[in-house]
């Protein structure tokens, strides 16, 4: 047996800061490299029971962590307890950025990491495997890892700014590291570069609410600022959804349109051919032999052929029901014109015309047809003489397919904007990047990346 | 018990070995280090009380790796200038000998491997520097200049007079992992890979006040 089993290891005690005398809890079970003061903020060596000063410092509890020291929470299926908090900043073209670092601890899991940026979470994980460096199409940095592609957002050089509590290196305040950042939504890589060592680890956005429900930190948290690198974009930005959402509901508007086609009577009720003299005096208008339209209600198209020359002719035209005298009335006009003009010829041919009359109850019909033209006056009028032939034709219920193509165009119309809107999103994402703009935007500035301002 | 046995020669406490191909253990009761001479046991020297404890992990630790149980009988601590960490002393059931080293619970397997080309001088290496063994491409991402903090259990090799050692740490893109450690001359090659610490199904470890595993 082995002298050690089932001992358990109990919770550290507390120490006392060597610096300023004030209590230290070490949380860590001594995994922790170094512990911060935070009282004075003197960086004390975690690993020696006696406390030893690793950087001395006077410092005021200038920066509140939103998640308290020693406060646990679930995250990723398993409890973490908060033993350390760093304040870091970059600056980026003289201005300051500053994000926060909570450091998490599991005796059995080890270490993670909450940042926090404009009440925007990310989850971090240390990661052993190398990402494989590459460039994109428009030759911007990538790293790949386990498959995904990360585009490069930013390299700057961070600084620590503010430190309490423990950690599983010996941080220290004004500490810098050379960090980069590769984001795949909702993802984010990150390398930190000293002269000795490049760690690598991985990101995952986190919604503020899963930190505070996680954590259970009474209240509502503060809405994030702007669109942070890794943040998922919202449902309606994705560029893909709306096209999505556009096929399923075309198909729909097909599906109908042939479901209705094929349905269709389609059925001739009156194909007849009359002829008219425009010289003629008197009475010009006659009625049909009745017709039956059948079903309930449905539409009847009419379609007006008129063999002219140089001629129009209007047709005015009532659909009148035998039984009820109920009467719709329409008219079609056709026209036939041509010419020479400067040596060529012209034509101006309308002499096919039609309307589909909509929703007209069934039984028995008959039309009521009164043609009208030109009197034939001058040179024409001889040649108008000639009587006019016209060729009306009557199909109950037709399929109709105009309706279901404006269909389709209107469901295209938001497209443009929610394409927009997406657009939108990444490029605020990417204005914050070493770029100014999304990795496959072309760059209005040359390879540098830095003048974009 | 078909384990060897032996007596410590400093305090006379029964020494049982889980290895028999063990060079040095240390006695559970006085912590003497003993080294193996044949069948006699010499005192070497006394571990140091050891840093406070930092892992899950203790001498009968069990666990399975690929498919082999594997049995913790030994460790070696060392510290960095930022921080500590421990190779675990690995017995397989198949009787092979491996390491699990957990730096703030990052976990490694790694076994003692022949290299293929000659390793660079402690001098010559840096962050960076290439290596390709089996057909797998490394690249040094950490030089650690460590000290040798204590040891406890049955170890391959005598481990107990080594002041400073340096090590360089290569990863792969798919999280192969080796170590070059220069306590030797020529130094030695560490092959292995990261472990998830749940993949090792791990049963026998340190409870913790406050945490269940």
């Amino acid at each position: 047996m082995n002298p050690a089993a089932r001992k358990i290891v109990p919770r550290p005690k507390a120490l006392n800061c060597p610096q300023c005398g004030a209590a230290i809890e070490l949380r860590a079970m001594g995994a922790a490299a170094s512990v911060v003061c935070g009282y004075c903020a003197s960086t004390l060596d975690a690993t020696n029971p006696q406390l030893v000063i690793l950087q001395r410092w006077k410092a005021k509890m200038t920066v509140q962590p939103f998640l308290p020291l020693g406060s646990r929470g679930k995250l990723a299926g398993a409890i973490w307890e908060v033993i350390g908090f760093q304040q870091r900043g970059i600056q980026v073209e003289g201005t300051d950025y500053y994000w926060r670092e909570y450091v998490l601890f599991n005796p059995y899991k080890g270490f993670r990491y909450l940042s926090e940026y404009d009440n925007h979470w990310n989850f971090v994980t240390a990661i052993p495997s190398l990402p494989v460096a590459g460039t994109n199409a428009r030759n911007r940095p990538t790293v790949t890892h386990d498959g995904i592609v990360y585009d490069h957002f930013q390299t700057a050089r961070a600084s620590t700014s503010f430190v309490i509590g423990e950690f599983p290196w010996q941080v220290k305040m004004g500490e810098t590291v050379e960090a980069a950042d590769y984001v795949s939504p909702p993802h984010m890589l990150s390398s930190e570069t000293t002269k000795d060592e490049v760690t690598w680890s991985k990101g995952e956005y986190v919604p503020a609410q899963d930190i505070w429900t996680a954590f259970q930190i009474p209240g509502a948290p503060p809405p994030p600022v702007g669109v942070y690198s890794t943040q998922p974009a919202p449902p309606a930005a994705k560029s893909t959804r709306p096209w999505g959402l556009f096929f399923v509901f075309s198909l729909l508007l097909l599906g109908m349109m042939i479901f209705f086609a094929t349905r269709a009577l389609q059925e001739t009720v009156l194909n007849e051919t009359y002829t008219f003299n425009p010289a003629a005096t008197g009475e010009k208008s006659f009625v049909t032999r009745p017709f039956v339209l059948r079903g309930a209600k449905a539409n009847v198209h009419v379609a007006v052929h008129g063999d002219l020359d140089n001629a129009w002719a209007f047709i005015s035209m009532a659909l009148i029901n035998e039984e009820t005298g109920e009467a719709f009335d329409f008219g079609r006009q056709v026209s036939y014109y041509h010419g020479v003009d400067g040596g060529e010829s012209w034509t101006e041919d309308s002499r096919d015309d039609a309307a589909t009359l909509p929703s007209i109850p069934g039984g028995l019909y008959y039309l009521r047809l009164e043609p009208e033209t030109e009197a034939p006056t001058g040179a024409a009028a001889a040649l108008a003489q000639r009587p006019i032939r016209y060729n009306v034709q009557l199909v109950r219920d037709v399929p109709f397919y105009f309706r279901y193509f404006l269909g389709i165009f209107l469901l295209l119309l938001p497209l443009p904007f929610m394409g927009r809107k997406g657009a939108n999103f990444e490029a605020l994402r990417w204005h914050e990047s070493d770029y100014g703009v999304p990795p496959n935007a072309i760059a209005w500035s040359s390879s540098s990346g830095d003048d974009d301002e | 018990m078909s384990q060897p046995s032996a007596i410590c020669p400093n305090c006379g406490a029964p020494i049982r070995f889980r290895w028999s191909s063990a060079i040095q253990t240390t006695c559970e009761y006085c912590k003497s280090i003993l080294v193996r001479h044949d069948v006699n046991l010499e005192k070497v020297g006394q571990v140091a009380d050891l840093p406070p404890d930092i892992s899950p992990i203790q001498i009968g630790t069990e666990g399975v790796y690929r498919n082999t149980a594997f049995q913790v009988i030994g460790r070696i601590i060392y510290s960095h200038d930022i921080g500590a960490w421990n190779e675990w002393h690995l017995i397989f059931s198949n009787g092979s000998s491996g390491w699990l080293s957990d730096a703030q619970a990052e976990y490694a397997v790694s076994f003692l491997s022949q290299p293929e080309s000659p390793l660079p001088g402690p001098g010559e290496i840096y962050r960076g520097w290439e290596y390709s063994q089996q057909g797998v491409r490394l690249a040094v991402t950490t030089l650690t200049e460590a000290s040798y903090e204590g040891v406890e259990g049955e170890l391959p090799f005598t481990y107990w007079d080594k002041e400073r050692c340096r090590f360089a740490d290569l990863r792969s893109v798919d999280g192969r992992f080796a170590t070059i450690d220069y306590t030797e001359a020529p130094p030695l090659l560490f092959l292995g890979e990261f472990v998830e610490f749940e993949s090792l199904r791990l049963t026998n470890l340190k409870e913790f006040e406050g945490w269940t595993a």
